[in-house]
């Protein structure tokens, strides 16, 4: 097999299975198919005239080692060595497990503190939080455009301050903490690390990271203040920062998440996310960094959907296809450069609001599928997720789904179980192919910036998107409890988050206070240096950043200084 | 307080009043050709013909749209009121179409000086349809400065623009993948004005001066003593630019065009032509509608399936259908 | 098809920093592709965004999808300024997306015509436009 971009091709390749053995099985399966088979389907047809997967490559009915004979053993390997099919370290969930990150995020940085060390009681190993739409949007609470969103969908952070309460009791130097937070990540990063330096952590020690993958935001999570360049501009400036201060930190976590939640095939998935990684890491080797001295702590965050064994399949092609991407064009040298770490979350698009118990049962499901293609982190979806933030019930039951296969199925102790398998193997080749040809389809266009500012990634999405529902309301696709096996019985009462209503108004107030209290001068001079900064291209906007937050500027006034310099992005939407 | 709608006035004068949800409700009645529109078409006519009529023109991609918000934040600036008029393809199979244009004028919404309305073609016998020449009419009457015209961009309303307008603005964009040679040269012809937008693109200065060639070459520089001018525009927000770029440039070109055209006279014979293109506009629809009306002359089905049997001949068919229904 | 026979005009509307717009660019393919006339407003608008538009564009419908939770604040406010702003009483306002139950109950007695959930079919959609269009009949 021609594995593009691979200079395993000039080496010597082992052949799994001898061409002897080959032409025998070939013999068998004809011989199979011209009887038992025949005659079997004459009595019994099956079901569909066609069977695909969630991407659309044809499945067939049986696999062999016929399906495998021409993948080299090279390319499967050992979880540990290049290319990092089967997992990125070599004892898997032996050395350690997953970690269990469920999201948390409402109301005022307090509230969810409660939420946070709830969860850490309950066991929960990492923390991660989400923040309300005007933080993700880099709007002060008491913006207009915030107005009847503040603390709704996640926390909300204004000024440092709240993130002190976020965190208040929680030692960050011993837990490590994901934010999903993207256009204005590197404000909240600059608030991480000011509140670190005050209570006297090593930076070097703290780990987590920020989602701050802005590319992926433009194709589908459509979070965004400025235009596309002067983003990757600042990202870039987070992962220079972070790989010079901050040696446990990633500072990027590329998402493919949203690209399958907005409505891309598992394929689109990968695909784009290894184009805007393309992107991203070369804005940063642009300026002088080596590879070797960021590309580790990159990290990554996927979906793990429906169709059980391509979404195995995709993570272990996903990987391979980065190993390779990493050291064929852009001459990594440490294996710690080209092997993929991600974090999955399970699909949110598949959950139902009829029947939410059936919630309960997909979720587990897609958490099985997550583990057994080597995940290094998992959030589990609220049964309640159709609803509403997920209520303690809900975000327990979604741990307990994690903790019981941690612990009860043995599932943990064998890394990659399912290498070897003539159909996951198969499918992994189909993946990694139809992946390398969208990167080249994608490259023609100028890279995931052309392709975005072309549409290319929003078309594939809308139309993959349109399909599906199509295929939804035609019946063709079944959504239990939906589509089929629907049920007039009442459903489970679903407790739905309360959201306090005064939450908004307290947290406004606060933030008035704190403008009144600072020294608004020294705020003023710490902001124009900001934009000074920022339209040099070349300097570094974190250090600046952090000098604001420490004088009490908030999110919103950081942002507003910016958008001077950089104007704001509008979309041009592709149907 | 009392409503507006609920007064006595009529629609029309409403409309000549500047009541917004008036001229909204006027330009659905040109669209739909409801009841007495004739009537109110013609008193708006009358009441109407001081505003400047501008097309903006160019292949999708050129970033019109955007172009046009930048235009009518500067026009704003210079205190004239505006009416814009997006116009969308129509699928050509279900009648249905997705209206996108306003999206990038999002910031001009909260403007009471500017007044947005989208239309689709609605499988207009090509060229501009009927109703968007009305529609036009009625931003007119209701006292706008300026009514911009943004055609789709593809197909013969390109063309057909230059008949329905004072100015025609021509946007392009270069690295769109095709070459200046590929633009058609029916685009070339019709422009009062050359706009390069995206010009901050490395390309840029590649395509205006293909630009410039290729108009000396077709002999299109100067028309009727205007020297038709190629601008470069970079309509995009921010870089630290209020109105964009080149902006201010066409909107002062624009004005300059307007005065040529009063003073050379040669707007008599524009306004000349944008009236007999409007009569021929009308005829067609309403002969065809009259045509195919099955309450009025011969049956049209009936007709159609005479000529497909090859029992009458299509000339004689179609002068029979007009004699006996119009 | 309206009562003249003209095509149906719908606004489609994303409202707040939600940017969630999977379905309702699902649901504006599927009007279109039934025949009717789609203005997007696109995402992250306000209210007075919506309204300005339904209004300049003399909408039949105005179809609102907000998965952001905030629906309890933001149709009170739009049906609100289409009062104010005279709007015309027969439009039609329509929400989607994600809500409990019992703030669906309340939104329709303030004069919310209809909620689509999120599995909503896209043909459920356009045959309960269409409804609900020719069960308002002509609008003048």
């Amino acid at each position: 097999m021609e594995t593009p971009y691979s200079k395993l091709n000039s080496e010597q390749l082992t052949r799994l299975i001898e061409e002897s053995v080959v032409r025998q099985i070939e013999d068998e399966v004809a011989d199979w198919e011209s009887n038992e088979l025949a005659g079997f389907l004459e009595r019994v047809p099956e079901q569909k005239s066609e069977y695909r997967s969630g991407s659309g490559f044809p499945v067939k009915r049986v696999y062999t080692p016929e399906d495998v004979a021409d993948t080299p053993w090279e390319e499967i390997g050992l979880p540990g060595r290049y290319p990092f099919t089967r997992g990125p370290y070599p004892t898997m969930y032996r050395g350690r497990s997953w970690t269990m990150r469920q999201i948390a995020g409402f109301g005022s940085g307090a509230e969810t503190n409660e939420r946070l060390k709830y969860l850490v009681r309950q066991g929960q190993t990492g923390l991660s939080v989400d923040f309300d739409m005007p933080t993700l949007m880099g709007y002060d609470s008491d913006d207009s455009m915030s107005w009847g969103e503040v603390g709704r969908e996640g926390t909300a952070i204004d000024v440092i301050d709240d993130m002190e309460a976020l965190f208040e009791g929680i030692n960050l130097e011993e837990i490590s903490v994901s934010m999903t937070i993207n256009p204005s990540a590197w404000i909240l990063l600059a608030m991480y690390v000011a509140l670190a330096e005050e209570k006297g952590y090593d930076l070097n020690k703290l780990s987590g990271t920020i989602q701050n993958d802005i590319l992926k935001e433009y194709a589908a999570q459509k979070e965004w203040v400025y235009p596309i360049r002067p983003s990757m501009r600042i990202v870039r400036d987070t992962i220079v920062y972070c790989a010079r201060n901050m040696r446990r930190y990633n500072a990027v976590n590329i998402s493919g998440y949203h690209i399958s939640e907005a409505g891309g095939s598992p394929l689109h998935e990968v695909a784009f996310t290894l184009a805007n990684t393309k992107a991203f890491v070369q804005d940063v080797t642009s300026v002088g960094m080596d590879v070797d001295d960021f590309a580790p702590r990159l990290s990554f965050f996927f979906v793990s959907q429906a169709d059980f064994f391509e979404e195995i399949a995709k993570f272990r092609a996903v990987r391979r296809v980065y190993a390779k991407m990493m050291k064929e064009e852009f001459g990594a040298k440490k294996p710690e450069s080209m092997r993929m770490r991600f974090h999955t979350q399970t699909a949110a698009a598949t959950l139902t609001k009829p029947q939410p118990i059936n919630n309960i049962v997909r979720t587990t499901l897609q958490a099985l599928s997550a583990v057994l293609g080597g995940t290094q982190s998992l959030h589990t979806n609220g049964l309640d997720e159709a609803y509403t933030i997920p209520s303690e019930f809900a975000m327990k039951v979604a741990l307990r789904t994690q903790q019981i296969i941690a612990e009860e199925t043995n599932i943990p102790n064998v890394s990659d179980p399912l290498g070897g398998s003539y159909y996951v193997e198969s499918l992994t080749n189909d993946m990694e192919r139809a992946i390398w040809e969208i990167l080249e389809k994608t490259e023609e266009m100028g890279g995931a910036v052309g392709a975005i500012e072309q549409g290319y990634f929003q078309r594939e999405i809308a139309d993959f998107a349109y399909e599906l529902a199509q295929s939804k309301a035609h019946n063709d696709r079944t959504v239990v409890g939906v589509n089929k096996y629907i049920d007039d019985e009442e459903d489970h009462k679903v407790e739905t988050h309360a959201l306090d209503p005064e939450s908004e108004q307290r947290q406004i107030d606060f933030l008035k206070r704190v403008k009144a209290e600072r020294d608004n001068d020294e705020v003023e001079r710490i902001l124009k240096k900001l934009q000074d900064t920022a339209r040099d291209h070349d300097a570094n906007l974190m250090p600046v950043t952090i000098e604001a937050v420490k004088a009490r500027a908030s999110m919103g006034e950081i942002v507003n200084a910016l958008k001077e310099v950089f104007g704001t992005y509008t979309e041009t939407p592709v149907f | 307080m009392a409503r507006v709608t609920d007064s006595a006035q009529s629609l029309t004068e409403r409309v000549r009043a500047g009541h917004v949800p008036s001229i909204a409700r006027m330009i659905s009645h040109v669209e739909s050709g409801a009841n007495n529109v004739a009537e109110q078409v013609a008193e708006l006519y009358k009441a109407g013909g001081h505003a400047r009529i501008i097309g903006i023109t160019g292949a999708p991609g050129a970033g019109k749209s955007t172009l046009v918000s930048s235009l009518v934040r500067e026009l704003r600036a210079r205190d004239n009121t505006v009416g814009i008029i997006a116009i969308d393809p129509s699928s050509p199979f279900s009648g249905g179409s997705i209206l996108g244009d306003r999206i990038r004028m999002s910031d001009l919404y909260h403007d009471p000086g500017v007044f947005i309305r989208s239309m689709a073609t609605r499988g207009a016998l090509g060229g501009l349809a009927r109703a968007t020449i009305d529609a036009v009419t009625v931003l007119d009457a209701a006292g706008k400065d300026i009514v911009l015209v943004e055609t789709v961009g593809v197909g013969q309303d390109e063309v057909d623009i230059v008949r329905a307008c004072h100015t025609t603005v021509v946007v392009s964009a270069p690295g769109m993948g095709d070459d200046v040679q590929a633009i058609k040269a029916g685009i070339l012809e019709i422009a009062d004005v050359h706009a390069v937008n995206k010009a901050d693109r490395p390309e840029a200065n590649k395509t205006i001066g293909e630009l410039k060639t290729m108009l000396k070459d077709s002999g299109h520089v100067l028309t009727d003593g205007w020297k038709i001018p190629v601008l470069a525009t970079v309509a995009e927000h921010g870089q630290g630019v209020e109105h964009g770029q080149g902006v201010d440039e066409l909107a002062d070109v624009m004005e300059r065009h307007y005065e040529h055209l009063v003073s050379s006279g040669e707007i008599e014979r524009r306004e000349r032509n944008m009236a007999a293109h409007r009569l021929k506009t009308i005829i067609q629809g309403v002969a065809l509608d009259r045509v195919e009306d099955p309450s009025v002359g011969p049956d049209f089905d009936a007709a159609v399936e005479d000529v497909r049997l090859r029992k009458r001949a299509p000339f004689t068919v179609a002068l029979d259908l007009l004699e006996n229904s119009v | 098809m309206t009562e003249t026979g003209q095509p149906i005009r719908i606004l489609v509307a994303k409202v707040g920093l939600d940017g969630h717009d999977r379905g309702a660019k699902v649901i504006a393919r599927a009007l279109r592709d039934a025949g009717m006339e789609v203005i997007y407003t696109g995402l992250h608008r306000r209210p007075e965004d919506v309204v300005t538009s339904a209004i300049q564009e003399d909408v039949d419908v105005i179809g609102v999808s907000i998965l952001s939770g905030a629906h309890m604040t933001v149709f009170p406010r739009i049906i609100e300024l289409l009062r104010e702003q005279e709007a015309d009483e027969k439009t039609l306002l329509l929400g989607g997306g994600v809500m409990p139950d019992e703030d669906v109950e309340e939104l329709k007695s303030m004069g919310v015509a209809e909620i689509l959930g999120q599995d909503t079919p896209p043909d459920t959609v356009v045959e309960t436009v269409r409804r609900l269009v020719s069960e308002r009949g002509a609008r003048v």
